[in-house]
Formats: C-alpha cells, structure tokens, sequence
C-alpha cells in the first residue's frame, strides 16, 4: 500500500534470483507441510522487513527448472490491523522494496472448510494476481464426505484448482504442472471479478484506486478495497500514504451518514457470492471426530486432567529427559578442554582456546537437548491441533494476568530453562504477547537457579532447623519457587498494564479439527530452531563467553602477594609423597584464588562492593556475581575459586558449605548468616544473572532495546529486593 | 438473545453484530454474518471462554465479546430441515 515506494517498473519475476512464487493461506490449512513437500529440506530463514515475523524461502525443483518459494504466515484475510497482519498483502503483491513480487500464489486451502478459505483466495483473484488453488487434505475430506469437487471449484472461480494432500503427496505431481502452466502463460491463473459489489462501494472503491499505483487498474481496486477494511483510526499499519488515509476517513464518514455499513457491504458480498455457488459439496459435516475427541479433551474434569498430564510429561521432558543428553555434552566438552590443553604448549592462547572458546562453544550447544525437545513436543501439540485447546483451558486464568493463553507453555517452561521457553514465544502471534511473555520468563525459578538455591541453603540452614515446625532448608526451597513464580505473574500483570500496554484484543480462537501430526514437519522444525539459535544467538553467547573468561583471567601476570612457587618446591622437598597431591593442589587453590581477585573480574567485584554491600554481600560474593552472567550455577565454581577450594567444587561440596558458614569480614563478624542467604538467593531469583537469556532475547526480539530492557528492569527489581529483604532483617534483628 | 445467553447445544441465527470496529470486521471475514446459523458447543472450565460451531468450523470467543452478537433461534422449519 505505498505508492511512493513502488517501483515503476513491471514486476521482476525472473533474473539472477530467480522466480518466486508464495505459498499463502489460511492457518491451520497444512501450508507449512505442504511447503516441507515441496523444498525438502532446503529453506532459509528469514525476516521479514520491519516486523519479527520469520520467513522462510525454499526452493522448488519443477522439472528443469527451479523455482523460490516462499512461505507466507497463515492468515484469515489480507485485511490486515497491524504491520505484523501487513505481512501478508506485502509478500503476495511483492510490495517491499528489494524484493521481488511473486509470479504467482499457491492459495493453501482446507478442503474440508472451503468456504472460509475461499474467502482468503477471492481477495487475490479479484486482484488478478494469478494464483493455483490447491486444496489441501483432499483425503480428509473424502474421507468425512464432505469433499468439493475440484473441477467444479475451477469452473466457479475460473482459475486452476488441484486437489493434493500434503501428508500423502497425492496431487503434488497435478500441483507442480498447474504452476508450472501458469508460470509460463500468467492469465491462466487469472479470472474476471465475478461477484458484483453495491455500485455506491464500486465508486467508493474507484476513487481510492485513483489513489495508488498499482500493476493493473484490478489491482488497484483490489488494494483499495483493502484499504477501505484495513484503515482506521486507530490501526497499527504502516506505509499508508496520508492521501490514502485521508480519503478512507472521508468515504467511511459519508457512507456512515448514509446509513451505509462498508465493512458489512465488502464482506457480505463475498461470502454471500461464496454461499450462492455449488461446489459440488455432497455431505454436510457432521459432528465428528473432532468433536467426539473434545467432549474429553475440554470436559471440566477429564479435560483438566489430560491437560495436566500433557504439561507434566512437557515439564518432565525439559527437566529431567534432558538430562542425560546435557550431560554427555557437558562431558564432550569437557573431555575435549583437557585434551586440548594436554596436547598444546601452556600460556595464554592455550587457556583462550580451552577456557574461552571450547567451554564457551560447550555453554551454547548445552542448550541444544532442551531446545530440541520443547520444539519437538510443541510440533506435536501445535500441529495436532492441542495447543489451541491449551490456550482455551488457560484463557481465563492468563487474561487476567494481561497473557495470552498460548503464553502458558513459555511460562512453564520456564521453570527449565529460560532459553528454550523464550524461543517458545514465537508460538504468539502478536508481537506485544511475545516481547511480554520474554520479559516475564526469565523470573521463573530456572534449573540453573537450582545449584545455588542448593549451595546457600544446605550450608546455612541446617537440616534440624524448624521454621514454623517444618524443616527449614526444604521450606526456603519451596519459598523460592513460590516467590519466582509470584513475581513472575505480578511482573506480567505490571507490564502488560504499563509499558507494554497493547490494545485489548478480543480472543477469537480457533479450535481447528485434530490432525495427526508428521513426524517430518516436526522434526525439520526442530532443526531449524537448533540451527537459528546456534547460528545466531550462539555466537552471541560464545562471544560473551570469551569476554567472561578475559574479564577473569587477566591480568596474567598480577603482583602475588605471596611465593607459591616457593611453597610447590618446599612441598616437594619435605612433604610424604602420599600427601604430595593434595598439598601441591591446595597451593594451586591459594594461588588461583588470588589471581581471581587480583583479575578485571576480581576488581570489578570490589568495585561493585560499595553497591552490593546494603544487601549484605561482599566483594567476593561480587565476583561470583560476575562470573554467574555465564550461566548461574557458575556462581558455585566461582565462589570455589574465590575462597580457594578449587574450581571443581559444587553444590554438594563439604569444604565449601563449611567455607560458608565460617567465612568471615575483615572485621572478624561472619560473610554469611541466614538472612545474608536469603538476600543472595532473592537476588538471584530476579535478577538477569544470565548472558544466553539476553542473547536469545536479542535474537527473537530483533532488537538490543529488549535485551537491555530486560537486564535493566530485574537488576534493579533484585536489588531493591534484596535490599528490601537485608535491611528489614536486621532491623528485626536477624 | 445475545449469544452468551444462548443454551448449549442450541443451533441460533446471527442478527446482527455490534462491537468495535476491528473486532467486527473479524468476526465477519470469519463468516459470522447475519443469517448464518451456529451453536455453543461448550464453556471453558472457568467459565469463559465459549466453544463455538459455525459453518463446520469452530471458533472459541469469550462471553464479553459474545455479547456483541445478536441472535435468534432458528425459525421451526429451518431447525427441522438441519
């Protein structure tokens, strides 16, 4: 809808990139199955201009030839409220500069609901884009009697129709010569305008066409018909010219004063043209699988169960199933640090290779198990048609919380790991649910968190302490996860009222009809989720990675305060060479621990003391603060660094429980009391201690604004927490 | 009759619809369009949303925004002849 930016000259359907055509339709139609189909495994991704919908192009072998397709997002109407809903009129009339306008449209359509996706095609073919329809779960619809006959569809609508199914490849071969019939002669997919409008919206229409360059005077019509549904007052489109706008405000202003109703002449007449045809429809549905499936699925009882059980087997896999596959990642790599830093000489670029790149790769293919099992579960839910009935369940509970119901199985996965739950917003159709979803999901108590909720409260609250008669360490667990979650939803609650204040949207769902998913669909999602964040938000992580290890590991060659070489050589000397191991390793404990303080890191952490001081840490707990950004469990090495037990010390760790309980200030009084506990494992409960988080962030939100937002708004809500927490303790006089 | 006060299982007639703007013109392009015939197959556990069937398809709305659909039952002859 942007004349100014309109190329003047006719559409480039070929040259060095190629023809492209689109694949559009309605959702839930099998477009995307039937786009696997035809490119294989070939596709790229993309974005689309200005708006974080992703895109993605494959190529078609069609005989000798090669063609790009591109996979439009599904979508009811070309009508559109927003940049995002835009995407569709953009993409299939080729209306974004640079790209090329498509030779022709495959409309993807539901045999089984033919009408409504008829509506979808009727609005290009009376643009005169050439399109081939092709209906798609053809066998289902045979199969419930309801099925068109697609000879009669082409009579009516006079372009090529083709009956395929996506799942079984019948028709693809038909599919493929259709196009290939239009490519070559471009009028064969185009028919006449058959459906005759009210003369008043024709004039209407005409002095709108009047308004906007287009390829053909049709097209123009067309793109002011969409004009006149789509602009309003309040729309979120962009590139309307304001001549455009302005003479849609007048023409709806007039036919308001007439008593005309534009929105019901354009839409009425369609569908009552599309109701008026025979297409050859014998049966009529009846209720069905579908509907006998439902009376379980969404019963009160039976319906809440299976949904519980679904989401515990989801939870369940992110949490535990993972686990082995993490595991022998963690080893891999692991395996291959030490046998890196074996094979090469010592020094510098040895420990940048092993502690800087290998560990930083390995903290980035980590992720990938999870990922791949929550992509490969959401597959299954979103293709057989569950995820919808998912947001149904949740809908009344997530509205209040100002979340959509399909925000549900973000949230909870959550409780895993925020990296693949945050890649899991791309379920939500509007950006303002995804980026609201993102920024409340990193305050659900992850697995990561775990470790040092472990750490703190295993060694400072021990197992015989009662508070309230129960057993203390296990109460401040389930606190913990209480608190997360209570945060969590008051966050979303805050958000979505402020900053990200959306237009409230009305729910209009649909339930589509159950589908037995593909197994190859959901897989090649799967990869291609574990492809894009390899390749884009992993680099982001490895590089962080990187800076980590440097902010820790220089200088290299800081003023010891102390000989520990001297000390290895006097060990060697004189002490038992049964005690010889532990001796040496308890110097090189000493030492890293005050090479660790004397580094940027160790520096930073006394920097920050001053800041972090009111919340009863000091500047050792500062640097593991530091080295948590990694990953939050870090947090647990680090502070094994730091008080010189070795790097190897986890959460089980005895020396270092006991470090805790008797590490003590200059002062003499002790680091850590309870209350000191319950300040740290607060501060981590909210703030953003997690670099993959901001990256992944950076990655689906398209933007650094989100990132830093993010970051921003938990750091400071942890701080004046823990703040909250620390300086109310002790004035009770914890 | 709005549609939120229509029994389950009940086929009615859409009369019309009000609302705002975007929301409307939704509902419409969906084929919710007077005279078209639908039933509310059932209510969410929490008491909203509604699951309803129009034109073979089903669509779920909540009863807020049900209440801007006007409708009728279906006259006994159309009722017989579904």
């Amino acid at each position: 809808m942007e004349p100014a930016a309109r190329p003047s000259v006719q559409p480039q359907t070929s040259g060095t990139r190629g023809t492209r055509i689109a694949l559009a339709g309605n959702p839930n139609t099998g477009k995307t199955s039937l786009f696997n189909r035809l490119t294989g495994s070939n596709a790229r991704v993309g974005n689309y201009a200005g708006v974080t919908v992703e895109r993605e192009i494959g190529i078609w072998k069609l005989g000798d030839r090669s063609v790009e397709v591109m996979d439009v997002p599904g979508a009811y109407s070309l009508a559109a409220r927003s940049a995002e809903e835009q995407v569709a009129i953009r993409s299939v009339f080729g209306l974004d500069p640079g790209e090329p306008r498509p030779a022709l449209v495959v409309v993807v359509i539901d045999a089984t609901q033919l009408v409504r996706n008829l509506y979808f095609a009727m609005q290009l073919i009376e643009a005169q884009v050439p399109v081939v329809l092709a209906l798609n779960l053809f066998d289902v619809a045979r199969s419930q009697g309801v099925a068109p006959d697609p000879r009669r569809v082409e009579d009516v609508l006079g372009v090529p129709v083709v009956a395929v199914s996506a799942s079984t490849g019948e028709g693809l071969g038909e599919l493929a010569r259709a196009v290939e019939r239009v490519l070559v002669k471009p009028d064969l997919g185009r028919s006449g305008v058959l459906w005759r409008y009210p003369h008043a919206l024709n004039k209407d229409v005409d002095r709108l066409a009047s308004l906007v360059q287009a390829w053909s005077p049709e097209e123009a019509r067309a793109l002011g018909r969409w004009a006149l549904l789509s602009v309003d007052v309040e729309d979120e489109l962009v590139d309307i010219p304001e001549p455009v706008r302005r003479e849609v405000a007048a023409i709806r202003a007039r036919a308001e004063a007439a008593g005309r109703d534009i929105d019901a002449e354009l839409i009425g007449t369609r569908y009552g043209w599309l109701d008026a045809q025979d297409f050859g429809i014998r049966g009529t549905a009846t209720a069905g699988i579908t509907e006998r499936i439902d009376r379980w699925l969404l019963h009160p009882l039976w319906g809440g169960l299976t949904f519980l059980l679904t989401m515990g087997v989801l939870f369940q896999a992110l949490f535990a199933w993972s686990d082995p596959a993490i595991s022998a990642i963690e080893q891999l790599f692991s395996w291959l640090g030490t046998t890196v830093r074996t094979l090469l000489p010592a020094g510098v670029f040895n420990d940048f290779l092993v502690d800087g790149v290998i560990n930083g790769a390995g903290s980035v293919v980590v992720f990938l198990p999870q990922i791949m099992l929550l992509f490969f579960l959401l597959g299954f839910l979103e293709d057989s048609g569950y995820m919808a009935r998912v947001a149904f369940l949740v809908d009344r509970v997530m509205k209040s919380l100002g979340l959509h119901g399909r925000a549900f199985v973000p949230m909870l996965s959550g409780y895993a790991c925020a990296v693949p739950a945050i890649m899991a917003t791309r379920t939500l159709e509007r950006q303002r649910d995804r980026l609201l979803t993102m920024m409340v999901v990193p305050l659900m108590s992850c697995s990561a968190r775990l470790p040092v909720y472990t750490l703190i409260i295993s060694a400072l609250f021990p197992p015989s302490a009662k508070i309230l008669g129960l057993p203390a360490p296990g109460l401040m667990m389930v606190v913990m996860y209480v608190f997360s979650t209570a945060t969590a939803l008051l966050a979303a609650a805050v958000l979505g009222r402020t900053l990200l204040k959306g237009p409230k949207v009305p729910l209009l769902l649909e339930l589509p009809p159950y589908r037995l998913p593909r197994l190859a669909t959901v897989t090649r999602q799967m990869w291609m989720r574990a492809k894009t964040f390899l390749t884009e938000a992993g680099t982001t992580i490895l590089a962080c990675t990187v800076v980590l290890w440097a902010l820790l590991a220089f200088p290299r060659h800081p003023l010891l305060t102390h000989d520990y070489d001297a000390d290895r050589a006097r060990i060697t000397a004189s002490v038992p060479a049964d005690a010889q191991a532990d001796a040496q390793a308890a110097v090189d404990s000493a030492e890293n621990a005050e090479r660790l303080e004397d580094s940027y890191g160790g520096r930073l952490g006394k920097l920050v003391e001053p800041v972090i001081a009111p919340l009863g840490f000091d500047w050792k707990i500062g640097v593991g603060l530091v080295g948590a950004f990694a990953a939050r469990e870090v947090f647990v090495s680090t502070m094994g660094v730091v008080y010189g037990i070795g790097k190897d010390a986890d959460e089980q760790s005895q020396p270092l429980r006991e470090r805790i309980r008797h590490e003590v200030r200059a002062d003499g009084s002790p680091v850590y009391s309870p209350l000191v506990g319950l300040s740290l494992m607060v501060f981590f409960a909210l703030s953003a201690q997690c670099m993959s988080t901001l990256a992944v962030v950076r990655r689906e939100s398209r933007s650094w604004k989100w990132p830093f937002f993010l970051f921003g708004y938990m750091t400071t809500l942890a701080w004046i927490t823990s703040f909250t927490v620390y300086q109310t303790g002790r004035l009770l006089g914890f | 009759m709005t549609l939120n006060e229509v029994p389950l299982r009940t086929p009615v007639q859409i009369d019309d619809i009000v609302g705002d703007r975007p929301f409307r013109r939704r509902l419409m392009e969906l084929g919710f369009l007077p005279g078209v015939s639908l039933q509310v197959l059932g209510i969410a556990p929490f008491g909203d949303p509604m699951d309803l069937e129009i034109r073979g398809c089903r669509f779920s709305l909540r009863k807020a925004e049900a209440a801007c659909i006007s409708v009728r039952h279906l006259q006994v002859h159309e009722a017989a002849a579904k």
